[in-house]
């Protein structure tokens, strides 16, 4: 064994983690990169609830009851708490694969295909699984080399494959998947009903103060109301509409994907394989099921070959893993197709995919039209040896 | 009979073997999108280590995620309660997911010392690769002597 240094500075998981996310807090944030939106939200809801905290509570505090700050200020608190977990968690973003699987999956799908004539396109890659008696199509994602599990997706923004995947909100700087959709859901109705309070409570401060002062005047002493009632106004359309197109997504456990691709709709297509039937249980499966762990390990200490290997919670396999360099006698004779979807070529979707308003569903622009071409070439080439 | 020789020591198995495939047992999807892996012995693993021994693994795991994933009164509780407290709680306390993922760990780690090193071979916790697959690596002893590694297939091939 050759002499082993310790580095001072241990590189953890997070930066060498391929897609475009950005970390902040050593690991322990996670967002997209355009974060431009988010700021946005976060400044409109403090603001418009600072306005509110400022000109109309404490009249309405003294004229009608001290309690409409305090739960202003809870629901505030509420709104807050549920954005940033919603913008800032691992959506439940699927690693990519590594190649000794990755060549697994390449090997598997050359023994189903059997022997590709030259001059035609290999069959798509898709995997057919019997779910709840109901066949479901797995898509094989080029960029993660992997065969996505049901109801995941790819997002090109991100980069990623997320399981469960929803949509990429801009509004929260994030993808919408499996582990933080009931965050999102909780933002959006905890919002609506913010929004609302807000709203009413204006309306009211207005009335009750026209009745002394007068109208003009009340606008001249607390011309914050203007404002509020403005942002309020745009934004109860956008948010209670919202709120409501995902309570009916969850009352049919569907995702926002799902539902734009029209996966369970028409008489031809398969039903929705995971909808339990009843209202109430896939409400308390998406809302109250099990907070599921994020599998990237963004804060575990990455194991370089300079480095010795530092204890972690993990079984004894993960030191064997590392100590094992990847070079190893896997036998693999099958030619691994080159990913033709590479980073680059998804920029110009990135581009016109942040034009885009509130929360318009994001996934990866389908390399299917450009690919089978492109790896046909690739594979008879490879193969004619 | 098996030879249980340097294999019965992990320690031992990384300095004397070296690793030759790996074989990836895949999630099954039957149920639907919960955590459960297909109990299909692979063929590669088929003079390595018995049937019954791997199925038991395997299905001992898949409990453990059934456990892990299943919605009843203790998740409704632990979502209400987090939801109150503005899931601020999970700063104190572990999640039940968290707690059986320990169990899993201890679990596997447990089985590749009794059962997969000696026999050569090594459990990945699927947590590691995603949750998508369990990898199970099968080493070769590197072999002091040429025969070695003859030896020990012939011999485990007894049985």
């Amino acid at each position: 064994m050759s002499a082993v240094m310790i580095t001072r500075k241990v590189t953890r998981k997070w930066e060498k983690l391929p897609g475009k996310n950005t970390f902040c807090c050593d690991g322990r944030v996670m967002m997209a990169r355009q974060k431009g939106v988010f700021y946005l939200t976060l400044f409109l809801i403090v603001g418009t609830c600072s306005l509110f905290f400022a000109f109309e509570c404490p009249y309405l505090a003294v004229h009608l009851s001290p309690a409409i700050p305090v739960f202003a200020v809870l629901l505030f608190v509420f709104v807050v708490a549920m954005l940033l977990r919603t913008s800032f968690s691992d959506p439940g973003v699927l690693p990519r694969a590594l190649p000794e699987e990755a060549n697994f999956i390449e090997m598997e799908i050359e023994a189903a295909n059997g022997n590709v004539m030259a001059g035609q396109r290999p069959p798509p890659r898709i995997k057919n699984v019997q779910i709840n008696n109901q066949i479901v199509k797995l898509k094989y994602c080029y960029t993660c080399k992997i065969f996505r599990p049901p109801r995941a997706s790819h997002c090109s923004i991100c980069d990623n494959c997320v399981d469960r995947f929803d949509h990429h909100c801009p509004w929260v700087g994030n993808c919408v998947g499996k582990r933080n959709y009931r965050y999102f859901y909780l933002f959006t109705l905890s919002l609506s009903l913010l929004t609302i309070y807000i709203f009413a409570f204006n309306i009211v401060h207005v009335v009750l103060r026209s009745v002394d002062s007068g109208f003009m005047n009340t606008l001249k002493e607390t011309p914050g109301t203007v404002l509020e009632v403005l942002v309020c106004f745009f934004t109860l359309w956008s948010v209670v509409g919202l709120t409501g197109f995902h309570t009916y997504l969850i009352s049919l456990n569907q995702t926002t994907n799902e539902d734009i691709k029209g996966s369970w709709s028409g008489k031809n297509r398969v039903q929705n394989p995971y909808s339990h039937k009843n209202f109430i249980k896939n409400c308390c499966e998406v809302l109250c099921g099990p907070t599921y762990p994020s599998v990237l390990d963004r804060r575990g200490v990455m194991l370089e070959d300079s480095t010795r290997p530092t204890p972690s919670d993990a079984s004894a396999a993960s030191t064997y893993k590392s100590t094992n360099p990847v070079s190893q006698t896997t036998k693999s004779s099958a030619p691994l197709i080159p990913n033709e979807h590479t980073p680059e070529e998804a920029k110009p979707s990135i581009g016109a995919g942040t034009q885009k308003s509130t929360s318009s569903p994001k996934e990866e622009k389908p390399p299917s039209p450009t690919s089978p071409n492109a790896v046909a070439p690739a594979v008879i080439k490879e193969s004619a040896h | 009979m098996y030879l249980v020789s340097a294999f019965h020591n992990l320690q031992e198995l990384r300095h004397s073997a070296s690793l030759a495939n790996k074989v990836f047992i895949q999630r099954d999807y039957t149920d639907g999108t919960v955590c459960k892996f297909q109990t299909k012995f692979p063929s590669e693993l088929d003079s390595r280590i018995e049937r019954t021994l791997f199925e038991d693994t395997v299905k001992t795991l898949n409990n453990y995620y059934a456990e892990a994933e299943k919605i009843g009164g203790q998740s409704y509780l632990e979502g209400c309660l987090a939801c109150l407290t503005v899931y601020l709680i999970f700063l104190c306390i572990e999640t039940r997911y968290e707690k059986v993922l320990k169990k899993i760990s201890r679990y596997i780690q447990e089985q590749n010392e009794k059962v997969y090193a000696p026999r050569g071979l090594l459990i990945t916790d699927p947590i590691e690769r995603g949750m998508r697959v369990i990898e199970i690596s099968v080493y070769e002893d590197r072999g002091s002597s040429g025969s070695s590694s003859g030896s020990s297939t012939t011999s485990s091939s007894g049985r």
